[in-house]
């Protein structure tokens, strides 16, 4: 097979409770890859040399050397050599020297074509949890890895022989399907007001595009007189930027990471107790998230370790109030765009005419049912419940009762939380709803692709200090144009021209 | 029977810058070729601008030249004034253009083609073009439903592509010639209408004949047809215009051919000028005060019209806020007084135009020797075709220029000269010539036309092409003259020469690289007087190229073995003397390539990586008979573009807009296991 691809990474195992998590490197880079991160106890490389087949212990550490071909020198004189040499993990600490200890690791080597992909792989077994496994995988990819696109793993190793025809079929479904799902992710879970800024960005560089093409096609009628200045500018205000959001990225909060859980019920039900409730209990609140509509809070919780985006509406009734109207169509959009609902019934109260428009929003979504004030007379049962939903099922196509748990509550007494947690557990790590892993995936996409659009725009300024001629530097913008789009899941197609017709005068 | 019968090897229908190229090189490659052509005093007409070239059209025709054609050639000889755009911009973007005596191009051109052996011309529209079915076994059950549900059915590979097969043309007068192939070059003229103002003609450009017929024939054979239209502006006469209002626009000093045929000596010569001047605010008001006179304005136009080339009142229109826009006067020729007003073509009333065009400063007395006026034709969308420019559903039927949705001399004539070359490859049985985006400009174009839904008539610009950092004018000849000479349109002299070309230039780029200079007083002076950071240690003289502020021809007082190796060069073997100057210097076109090469060494090796990522898909071929309804997990708007498109490889399929990296990995894998599995059979 002459097919010689890149080297690509990603987390191999599926998110889970166990707490291990496997990197899996593949190509020729791999072993390359794993040997500048980790390390011994006394702090010497040594996966280069282990056989194949093997599993060794040994520690991730970062700014351990790692080699990094962009072109800013930044970090190269404080990423010391002492790595290579001596100098004891234990002694070097958390100094220079060594590194920082990000994990202790076991990692395997399986050299090609012994491998399942038939090419060099390395897995690094990582023991700190979900936030340990995702830094290890960006240590990876910045020494040099690409972020493997869905199914990758599998397509090589079926184009390198090492899958049978029998399975090519399944290959092909499993890249399908797991590139809808991250092409979702990838859009859905970028905030908005992110989203808006990178398109800003985007048509700012794209302008400058199209002026230096269309100034070198048509020289007579466009003039780059002092061009390079004004590029220097806006390119050192689109750097800014990049760093800006990259900044964003790093702290998580480029996308809404965790389950999109929408919390729905009439007014009075209870819903704000039981975010209070929530939040009360687990003082978890990571951050609150901005740009979101006065009439939703939007809150970020971390339950047991799973992320929960939730979202509190204006609770849902038939009204003439306008402004109440609107609440309740914001809800209703919130409600389909939601992993996950929790259904506050209030059930000291009788069910009527709301509940049943509640329930439509519902559809096929996952919901919790929290029948709330458990500790008041009960004017509402399962049964009742389970019937109405029964009436709906024509309309919503599956068994609703699939999609469906409902938990006894008292948010005035702090009840059922505990069940609601293990409930919630359940559905997440039985991946019914939205995998968190696909969310952690799509912001470490994110990051790859600020970088690439960094590195690109800063070898624009290396031509403009070089003094290359202009047509030089349209090259790596729309390197950059293009690394921005692929977070928005836009290509680049025939933007340009379109832009070059629409903004500049062409002759004839 | 009484008509006339003949039989050739291959049937040219029209005679533009497209058909020009496409007969020649049929009969060049010694096939029996007949070239026709409503008007044989219409042969390589310019009906538009008076230039060849221009920015990425330059590039064109030296890509175009390598390869064999003639339009360089013929530009070389009747040229009267040439320009390179461009020059303080990089080396990619430098952009040759003339301008050409129009009366002169057309006769060189006609006097090259009735001297060329094996080429009939033939004065004649082609109303019909004949043609067989191929017979596969499944088509006999003519009676099952669609043809898609047929081949879901069969799902054979055999129920193939081509469905039918050109055999020959019919004349008006009922002439026919059978013939192995038909090549269509039929410009602006299939079905034409020329509008100015409410004046309309049914005519194609000049007031030429139109084909009226040809259309319903092609249409009758499942050939898709659309309309677009272009325009042209007016031409003056010389002598009512007052230059002195207008700057003097001259070509340079030093001219470059566009061939490397062409020895730059002999072309050496006294240049017309051409004029600038600009439109103004009275210019601006006359349009608007008159835009529902338009035909475009009005709606009377139904054809789709060039962005890249808009009429004065498109621009007037969309760009509101520019208060004057160039107009160019340039002479349409040495031995008449038409010049052609470059920038202001127009399909505005006769009576509009004088008053617009009188507007312009020098304009004011000006007499209009033939009017503006848009005009509008058949043409294809061509993602009909190969990339080989074939038909898909028709064997032997090839199609260039114009009609393929172009715009341009020079896009017409290079789809010509690959649409003939590919018609004789076939029909000796040869490989085809199918050039990729990596490759040259010709292939960006190619490319572009089959994969991309283009909905105006397809201008090429250099933002079109990804790696024109390799795909420069200035080494055409390096990327093509050896493709040339396989397929046969080069000859053996011209080979050598490029031969010769490539060792003086490898020879010299080595001797830069290896010749180091040490840290020494001399060098840091000359560093010095050239505003050049002083030498720590030893450096190459190739690194020293690299700075911005040196070059190699500043570097010849410190590079004292140069007169030596030149004198080595002249020696060698195969040294042909067009490379050395009369002074026994190596020539401008070696030491641009030497210069090229070494100052931009970094990007262009960038470049070279990005093309090996981008052959990789580039080389996966996809069968033309692939049954994408068989290929699961498929997204169904891939599935419809795919079958719609008909990609012959993946890197193809991949921009092919709503073709998703993830259905191309999924195509990707279908391929491999069928292949396996068929090889396992």
């Amino acid at each position: 097979m002459e097919m010689n691809f890149d080297t690509i990474a990603a987390i191999a195992t599926a998110l889970s409770d166990s707490g291990i998590g496997i990197v899996r490197i593949s190509g020729e880079k791999a072993v390359e890859i794993a040997d500048s991160l980790i390390r011994s106890k006394k702090g010497a490389s040594f996966v280069k040399g282990m056989e194949s087949h093997t599993i060794r212990y040994g520690f991730v550490v970062e700014d351990g050397n790692v080699s990094d071909d962009s072109l800013d020198g930044n970090g190269k004189e404080e990423g010391s050599a002492g790595a290579e040499t001596e100098g004891s993990l234990a002694k070097g600490g958390n100094g220079k020297e060594g590194g920082n200890i990000v994990d202790e690791v076991m990692v395997s080597v399986f050299r090609a074509p012994k491998s399942y992909t038939k090419e060099d792989v390395v897995e690094i077994n990582c023991h700190g949890g979900v936030l340990v496994t995702k830094k290890v995988l960006e240590l990876v990819l910045r020494a040099g890895a690409r972020l493997a696109t869905p199914g990758e793993f599998t397509k090589r190793a079926f184009l390198n022989g090492r899958i049978d025809l029998a399975e090519a079929e399944a290959v092909m479904d499993l890249i399908h399907s797991k590139n809808e799902l991250a092409m979702k992710a990838s859009t859905t879970q970028l905030r908005g007001d992110l989203s808006a800024k990178l398109k800003s960005l985007r048509e700012k560089i794209l302008y400058e595009i199209a002026f230096i093409e269309s100034a070198l096609d048509d020289p007579e009628h466009i003039s780059l007189e002092g061009y390079p200045e004004r590029l220097k500018g806006t390119s050192d205000l689109l750097i800014k930027e990049i760093q800006g959001l990259l900044q964003t990225a790093e702290n998580g909060k480029m996308i809404k990471e965790g389950i999109s859980t929408v919390i729905l019920g009439k007014p009075n039900a209870g819903k704000s107790s039981l975010l209070n409730m929530i939040l009360g209990q687990e003082r978890a609140i990571v951050t609150d998230i901005a740009g979101t509509t006065r009439d939703a809070l939007e809150e970020y919780v971390n339950l047991r370790g799973i992320h929960l985006n939730v979202i509190d509406t204006a609770g849902i009734r038939d009204t003439q109030d306008v402004v109440e109207r609107i609440g309740v169509e914001r809800a209703r959009k919130y409600a389909a765009d939601a992993d996950l609902i929790l259904y506050v019934v209030d059930t000291s109260v009788a069910l009527d005419e709301n509940d049943k428009e509640i329930l439509s929003l519902i559809g096929d979504k996952k919901t919790i049912f929290l029948l709330n004030k458990s500790d008041l007379e009960q004017k509402v049962s399962e049964k009742e419940i389970l019937s109405l939903l029964d009436g709906l099922r024509p309309e919503i196509g599956s068994d609703p009762k699939d999609q469906i748990s409902m938990i006894s509550t008292s948010a005035a007494f702090g009840k059922g939380l505990e069940e609601l947690e293990t409930e919630i557990e359940k559905l997440f790590f039985h991946g019914e709803v939205m995998q968190n892993d696909q969310v952690m995936i799509t912001n470490l996409r994110h990051k790859e692709a600020l970088q690439n659009a960094l590195t690109a725009l800063l070898l624009v300024q290396q031509s403009l200090e070089d003094q290359m001629p202009e047509d030089f530097y349209s090259i790596d913008l729309m390197q950059a144009y293009a690394s921005l789009g692929n977070i928005l899941g836009e290509e680049v197609g025939d933007d340009l021209v379109e832009e070059i017709f629409s903004k500049f005068c062409m002759g004839k | 029977m009484s008509e006339i019968r003949e039989k050739v090897d291959v049937c040219v229908v029209g005679a533009g810058h497209a058909g020009c190229e496409a007969a020649l090189a049929c009969a060049r490659l010694g096939l029996e070729t007949v070239i026709f052509t409503v008007s044989v005093d219409s042969i390589a007409l310019m009906p538009c601008n008076p230039n060849v070239g221009g920015s990425s059209k330059g590039h064109l025709v030296r890509e175009l030249d390598a390869l064999g054609g003639e339009m360089g050639k013929n530009i070389d000889k009747t040229f009267i004034q040439s320009k390179m755009l461009n020059v303080s911009k990089g080396p990619a973007v430098h952009s040759l253009r003339a301008q050409a005596d129009k009366a002169e191009y057309s006769r060189a051109m006609r006097k090259v083609l009735e001297s060329q052996e094996h080429l009939t011309i033939k004065q004649a529209e082609v109303c019909e073009l004949l043609w067989d079915n191929i017979k596969t076994e499944e088509q006999s059950e003519e009676t099952s439903g669609s043809a898609e549900a047929k081949l879901n059915l069969s799902g054979s590979k055999e129920s193939g592509i081509f469905e039918k097969r050109v055999t020959g043309v019919k004349t008006f007068t009922g002439a026919i010639y059978e013939c192995k192939a038909v090549v269509l070059c039929t410009g602006t003229y299939l079905r034409a209408r020329c509008l100015c103002g409410e004046a309309i003609t049914y005519t194609g450009p000049n007031g030429l004949q139109a084909a009226t017929h040809l259309t319903d024939s092609l249409k009758a054979m499942g050939i898709e047809l659309r309309r677009f239209k272009t325009g042209t502006p007016a031409r003056m006469d010389g002598r009512t215009i007052d230059y002195s209002k207008m700057e003097e626009q001259f070509g340079d000093e030093r001219i470059v051919p566009f061939s490397f045929s062409t020895d730059p000596e002999s072309i050496q010569k006294e240049q017309a000028s051409c004029w600038l001047t600009y439109t103004n605010q009275a210019t601006h008001d006359i349009i608007r005060a008159n835009l529902d006179r338009s035909p475009i304005y009005a709606g009377i136009i139904e054809g789709t019209g060039p962005r890249y080339c808009p009429s004065i009142e498109d621009k007037v229109v969309k760009f509101s806020e520019k208060e004057r826009h160039q107009v160019f006067l340039e002479p349409e020729g040495l031995h008449t007084h038409e010049m052609y007003v470059g920038g202001m073509s127009s399909s505005l009333p006769e009576d509009v135009q004088l008053a617009m065009y009188r507007t312009v400063p020098g304009l004011e007395h000006c007499k209009i020797v033939r009017n503006a006026y848009a005009i509008e034709y058949d043409c294809i969308n061509a993602k009909q075709l190969y990339n080989t420019l074939e038909f898909k559903k028709i064997k032997g039927l090839f199609a260039g220029g114009q009609f393929n949705g172009s715009s341009g001399y020079e896009e017409a004539a290079c789809q010509g000269l690959v649409a003939g070359i590919n018609a004789a490859m076939e029909i000796q049985g040869r490989e085809f010539l199918v050039m990729d985006r990596s490759e040259s400009y010709i292939g960006v174009l190619i490319d572009d036309l089959v994969t991309k839904d283009n909905r105006e008539p397809y201008r090429m610009m250099t933002s079109r092409a990804e790696y024109r950092l390799l795909l420069r004018q200035d080494n055409a000849d390096r990327r093509l003259r050896g493709k040339g000479y396989k397929i046969g349109l080069i000859t053996e002299e011209e080979y050598q020469d490029l031969l010769c070309k490539e060792a003086l230039i490898e020879a010299e780029i080595a001797r830069m690289k290896e010749t180091k200079v040490g840290a020494n007083q001399r060098i840091q002076e000359f560093l010095e007087r050239h505003g050049s950071m002083a030498l720590k240690t030893a450096a190459s003289f190739a690194e020293l190229i690299c700075r911005p502020e040196l070059s190699y021809a500043a570097l010849e007082e410190i590079d004292e073995g140069r007169t030596e190796a030149y004198a080595a060069y002249r020696s060698m073997e195969q040294a042909r003397s067009r490379y050395f100057t009369s002074d026994g210097r190596l020539s401008s076109e070696i030491l641009d390539q030497v210069e090229i090469e070494i100052k931009y060494e970094g990007y262009i090796i960038r470049q070279k990586r990005q093309v090996e990522q981008y052959k990789k898909l580039e080389k996966k071929s996809i069968p033309a008979d692939l049954n994408y309804d068989e290929v699961p997990s498929l997204r169904l708007e891939a599935r419809q573009k795919l079958k719609e498109f008909r990609p012959v490889s993946l890197g193809q399929a991949s921009r092919i807009s709503g073709v998703s990296p993830a259905d191309v990995s999924v195509l990707h894998i279908y391929l491999e296991r069928k292949q396996r599995s068929e090889s396992c059979q």
